[in-house]
Parts: C-alpha cells; structure tokens; sequence
C-alpha cells in the first residue's frame, strides 16, 4: 500500500489539487455572496457595477467561446451603449468599416469589434473610456489629416484623444465651426440661466388627463398611514400633490390593489419614463437594469464616499423623498450625501454654490449651479427639455459638457480651458482657468487665413483690449459678447 | 435627409435584386443569368441618377439657385445639407450595414481627390479605373473601366464608372475648395471629376 502510494504519489496530489480547487469553485458559484473570485480580472469603470451579471456581456450567440474577450459580441455592447451611439452620430460606427476598401486600415486595427479596442478584466492596460490599446490609435488611418493641417503638424497622435478635441465615437464636441461660432465669448454670458423644465406638461402631451390637486382631506391611504411620520404633511405641500397624484398612485399595486409600503422605481415610471430610464443608464442606476443585481450602493462605489451613506441603496428614492418631492434637495444635497470626492466637497467654496445658495433665497430661477446643473442638465430632447438622468452621460469624456452645461452660461473658450485643467476640476472650479485651450486659436486662425474677415476683427478688437489694458485684463474679459449681436467696427 | 438615404438605399437594393433572389455563393454566378458586371452596370444607373438628383435638384437648387440653405461638410452643426459626396457615402455606408441579398459595396474616388483620408483607400485597380475613365484620350473615357482585385483576402470584382460633374455647385465647390490642389483640372459642366467604385465578391 505504502509502495502503491509513492508511486501513485504525483496522481494523487493533482487529483486532491482538482477536488479543492474545483470545489472551491462550485462552492462560490453555488453558495458563497461573493463571487468576485470568479472574476477573471479587474473590471473597468464603466462596468465593475454590472460585473457579476456576466451574461450581460458575455451573450450566448454562437460563438466558439463567450468567455474569452473576442467572444463578446457587438451586439452586447450595443444592448447598453447602441442608443447613445446612434443619438451623437458615431463618427466609426462599425458599418463605416465594411467596404472593402478598408482593408488597408482593418490591417492595423480591428475596427469592427468593440473589443479590439476595449478589452474587459485587463487592468494594466485600460486608460480613460476604457480604451485597452495604446493612444496613438488615430495614426492607423489619419496620418494624412496630421500632415495636412498646419496647427496639428507639430502634434503627436497620443493627443488627439486625450487634450479635449477628439473623441472616437462622438466627435461633434469641437467641430472647427463650432469652434469659430463661438469665439471672443465672455467669460460669463449675459444674465445666464437654465432652461424651465417641463415634466408636467410633458405628461400631460403624452395623453394624460389634468387632474386637480389634491389635499390631505383627499389623501386615499388607509387611515393607519396617514398617521405615520409627516408622511400626510409633506404630500400634502408636495408638487405631486399639487399635480393630484394621491396615495394610492403610488402605493397601491396596480393588480391586487394592496397597500405597498415602499412602492419600487415600477411605480415611478408610470409618470416619469424617461427620467427613470435615463437613470438606469448611469452608474447610479444601471444595476437597476439588470434584474439579477441588487441596488448600487456607495460602499461599492470606487470613487470616495461617506462611511456614513456606505449601505444606502440608490433608487429614485435616494434622491427624491417621495413626499417632499423636493427637487432642491435632490439637486445638491442629496448628492453630498454620499460623494466624499474633493470635486464634490470643494463645491461649497466654489462660486457655483454662491449662485445656488442666492437662487435658493430668492434669487433669479436657473441661475444657481448645484450639481445636478452640471451632471443632470437639462437637455431638449423632441422639443422637451427633460433633466437627464444618466449623470454620466455628459463626462465620456468631460467636453461633452461643453454644448448642454458649461455654455449655458460660459463663453465657449472659458469652458473649455476649465474642463481642461484638473487642478480646477479638482477644488471644484474655485478660481479662473490658469491654461488655455489652443483648440479654438487653431480653427480661427485657420477661418482667418481662408479670409474670415468677421473673426479677424474680432481678434483684432481682442488684442486692442488686451493692449489698452495688459495687468487687469484676460482677452475672454474684454471681449464683445457675440450673443448679444455687438458690431464691430473694422 | 434621412428618408432621402433611406429612399436611395432602398432604391439601389430593389434595382439591383431584379432576379437574384438566390443568396449562395457570388452574384456572378447568380439565378437569371445576370452577371457581376451587369448588376454593377444596373447598380451604377441608380447611383448615378440618385446623385445627379442630389446635387442638382436639391443642393444646387436649394443653395445656389435659391440661396435657402447652405451645404456644409459639418452639416450637423450648421444644420445644412449634406455635400454630395457626404450623402454618397451616408449611402454608401447604410447599404454596408443593411441585410441584402448578395454582397456588394460601392464608394466615390478621384485622381483630384477633395478627401485625402478618402483617397488612401485607393487601389491599384481602382488607380488604373479611374485613369481610364477619366483619361479623354483613353478608350474607357467618359465609360465604365471593369476589372478584378484582391482585398482582405477575398476576390472581388472591381467596376469604375464616371462621376460627371452634373451642376454648378459642384464644379465650383472643387475648383475653390481649400484642399484643391494647383496641379488639379479646372472643372466644367459634364467633365469626369471622378468614379463610382462598385465591388462584388467573386465565389
């Protein structure tokens, strides 16, 4: 026996290796809460959220293997991020690439697959937006366009996607004449304010029914509710009140008709649609969107977060106190709740907040800048303007805030210095840009050279100003605001 | 401007299915008889009469006749029409990703080319084509130049057909573009300014 042993000795001990590991492995896959350990590697930020729900990713469609990074399909990645791509006209949608005649550059790079370029659980190579292959990718196919601009001859292509100008997918942040549009801006425009939302009227378009407001002698609870907390007070002074959405709107289960004490995000959708699927796009809720997983919470966040909110789960009652209905506390506060980030805590010293606070005692609706004005703006969308929900939707990558945020109330050049400038973004915009952008200098020099007179004054009046006054002012300062139609004189 | 590539693209699928209901294996070899050379032939009658559409009914029209609206290549920013050749492709690309009943792909080249990114995906074959037909000392002049080259991998049949210049809007856009450059022709009305690339893999 013990000679069967020695000699079986190395069989044994591979088998005895198998049954632990494989065990171990059963054992997570069937019982253990956490099942990271199966992971094949560190997952990116734009996903770790959804990372235990692998069939969101890996679908089964015949493949040789889903499990491998090649084995995911476009079409998973489009399942979650096709619309977007379509709303911003992707300027490499994979169509673009199937002539023939590209093969010349599908030789280089694989512009076809989602994956050739954004590898999953590959953290050593993974740079911003999730791109797993080097920077200079653009030098596959737009060397020409390098050696043929003059303001980009000395540039190298590890800029292109990482200075601000150029985005793969969505490439309109910085169109040359929208550039040029906007040049000689102010700093700070005239009188800036965000637009009204219109989320009643919006409704009411859809086909519904104005009804009239209700109040506490309306309230359709069971008696036994209506005692609990200041439940009855706040609907009662709330705008959902007001709109007469009543108790049983909420609570009640639109089968059975029984009481649900804590109505879920199902019941929010009934009136607010869009906002709750815009939400279930973002980080914040896009767990929400797969049935499997439970709630985002900050203790799963990987940026800072209070301890204090670690375990609070995020619905649309993170932000919205049902009763309250309070859209101020919703825009600020609630976000301070839980993000410890220095963005976010530089926020009370920031002018931002100055404007905030003075709309909240009184001041001029829409000229406060709370978070939620620059993270959830409030876009047109078919002649709506709804508050977007998906709060990351306007920071892949950051310029895109420039069209729906910053230039509601910042002249174009301003904007874009201060979104380039970490330091700024880092104690929350508390000081003005301390670098500019060339971006626009490039494109109207560009305009001047081919004759663009209206630009050339422009730059001539600016350079004026700044001569006349060369310690006290920055050109943006002393610059006409183009909105309010000054003319020039030549 | 999207139910107008839709109408194109459409347009192309229909004119150019006329009998080759059969999927497998090459359209030269397809049902009734019709080869490659003949469907690129059918494809290029609507590319062509599309085109002269576009440029003459809608963007000359519009832009340099009435003055109602400019052309601009960021048509999306500036809220104008697409040029030409930006619609030619928009085509060009929404047939590229279409389901259709045999394989084929079609795309605008020049020897005077306005898009330099576009020009890089000029081959050999298309080169010698495009010579051809826009060469007026050439046989092929001003007629289709047909022939076959290998891509990927893969056999294609290759057919060059000249783009003329139909109106106006384009002469003038070429001959004072920023990117023209001082070796190029001064174009006029009917000159070739380029070809309508149309590929058909072989089996």
């Amino acid at each position: 026996m013990a000679h069967w042993l020695q000699r079986k000795k190395n069989t044994l001990l591979w088998l005895a290796l198998t049954a632990v590991i494989g065990g171990y492995l059963t054992y997570i896959q069937t019982s253990a809460k956490d099942k990271t350990p199966l992971l094949p590697g560190i997952t990116t930020h734009g996903h770790y959220q959804i990372e235990m729900e692998c069939s969101a990713c890996h679908v089964n469609e015949k493949r040789e293997n889903v499990f491998t990074s090649s084995g995911v399909s476009n079409a998973a990645c489009n399942q979650c991020h096709g619309e977007d791509l379509t709303a911003f006209s992707d300027s490499h949608p994979v169509r673009k690439f199937r002539n023939p005649e590209n093969a010349i550059f599908l030789e280089k790079i694989d512009a076809m697959s989602c994956v050739a370029c954004h590898q999953e659980h590959n953290q050593k190579i993974t740079q911003e937006m999730g791109v797993t292959i080097p920077n200079d990718y653009c030098a596959h196919c737009h060397e020409v366009t390098l050696e043929s601009l003059d303001s980009h001859k000395e540039l190298s292509f590890l800029s292109c996607a990482t200075a601000g100008c150029h985005n793969f997918h969505d490439n309109m942040a910085l169109a040359p004449s929208f550039l040029v549009k906007h040049y000689g801006e102010r700093d700070i425009l005239e009188a800036p304010v965000v637009p009204e939302t219109n989320a009643l009227q919006r409704w009411l378009d859809e086909g519904n029914k104005e009804r009239e407001p209700v109040t506490a002698e309306n309230a359709d609870a069971p008696a036994a509710k209506l005692e609990i907390g200041t439940a009855l007070h706040d609907w009662e002074n709330s705008a959902h009140a007001r709109a007469g959405v009543n108790c049983s709107d909420c609570h009640d289960d639109p089968k059975t008709g029984t009481w649900i004490e804590q109505p879920g995000m199902s019941f929010c959708m009934t009136c607010h649609e869009t906002e709750s699927v815009d939400f279930q796009k973002g980080k914040h809720g896009m767990r929400l969107a797969h049935v499997g997983l439970s709630p985002m919470k900050p203790s799963m966040a990987r940026q800072p977060m209070h301890e204090i909110a670690a375990h609070a789960e995020l619905s649309c009652n993170s932000c919205h106190d049902p009763h309250t209905v309070d859209r101020q506390f919703a825009a600020q506060e609630a976000c301070m709740q839980c993000h410890a980030d220095s963005h976010t805590l530089n926020y009370t010293n920031s002018k931002h907040y100055a404007l905030w606070t003075a709309e909240l005692a009184g001041g001029v609706k829409g000229s406060g800048v709370s978070c939620a004005t620059c993270h959830m703006p409030r876009v047109e969308r078919n002649g709506e303007i709804i508050v977007n929900h998906n709060q990351n939707a306007n920071l892949t990558p950051n310029e895109k805030m420039l069209r729906n945020t910053c230039m509601e109330c910042h002249g174009m050049q301003f904007a874009m210095d201060a979104l380039s400038d970490h330091a700024l973004i880092h104690n929350n915009f508390s000081g003005p840009p301390t670098k500019r952008h060339p971006g626009m200098g490039w494109a109207v020099d560009t305009a001047i050279a081919k004759g663009n007179e209206e630009l050339a004054a422009i730059r001539k009046y600016l350079e004026a100003a700044v001569d006349e006054n060369p310690e006290g002012l920055t050109p943006a300062d002393s610059t006409p605001n183009r909105q309010t139609n000054i003319t020039i004189t030549q | 401007m999207k139910i107008l590539i839709i109408l194109s693209t459409a347009a192309i699928v229909m004119a150019s299915a006329i009998n080759l209901t059969s999927c497998g294996g090459s359209a030269e070899a397809a049902a009734a008889g019709y080869n490659a050379e003949q469907v690129a032939e059918a494809l290029y009658t609507v590319l062509k009469s599309d085109r002269k559409v576009y440029a003459s009914k809608i963007v000359n029209r519009l832009v340099k006749e009435e003055g109602v609206i400019e052309a601009h290549e960021e048509w999306q920013e500036n809220k104008a029409l697409l040029l030409p050749a930006q619609f030619f492709r928009e085509g060009a690309e929404e047939v590229d990703g279409a389901e259709k009943p045999f394989e084929f792909s079609y795309s605008l080249q020049s020897l005077w080319p306005l898009n330099f990114e576009n020009a890089k995906k000029r081959t050999p074959a298309v080169m010698e084509g495009l010579a051809a037909v826009s060469d007026e000392s050439s046989e092929f002049y001003g007629k289709k130049w047909v022939g076959e080259e290998e891509l990927g991998g893969r056999k294609y049949f290759v057919g060059i057909y000249p783009d003329r210049a139909v109106a106006p809007a384009c002469w003038d856009c070429h001959n004072h573009h920023d990117n023209r450059k001082e070796e190029y022709p001064e174009f006029k009305k009917n000159d070739v300014m380029g070809g309508i690339v149309i590929r058909i893999p072989k089996a």
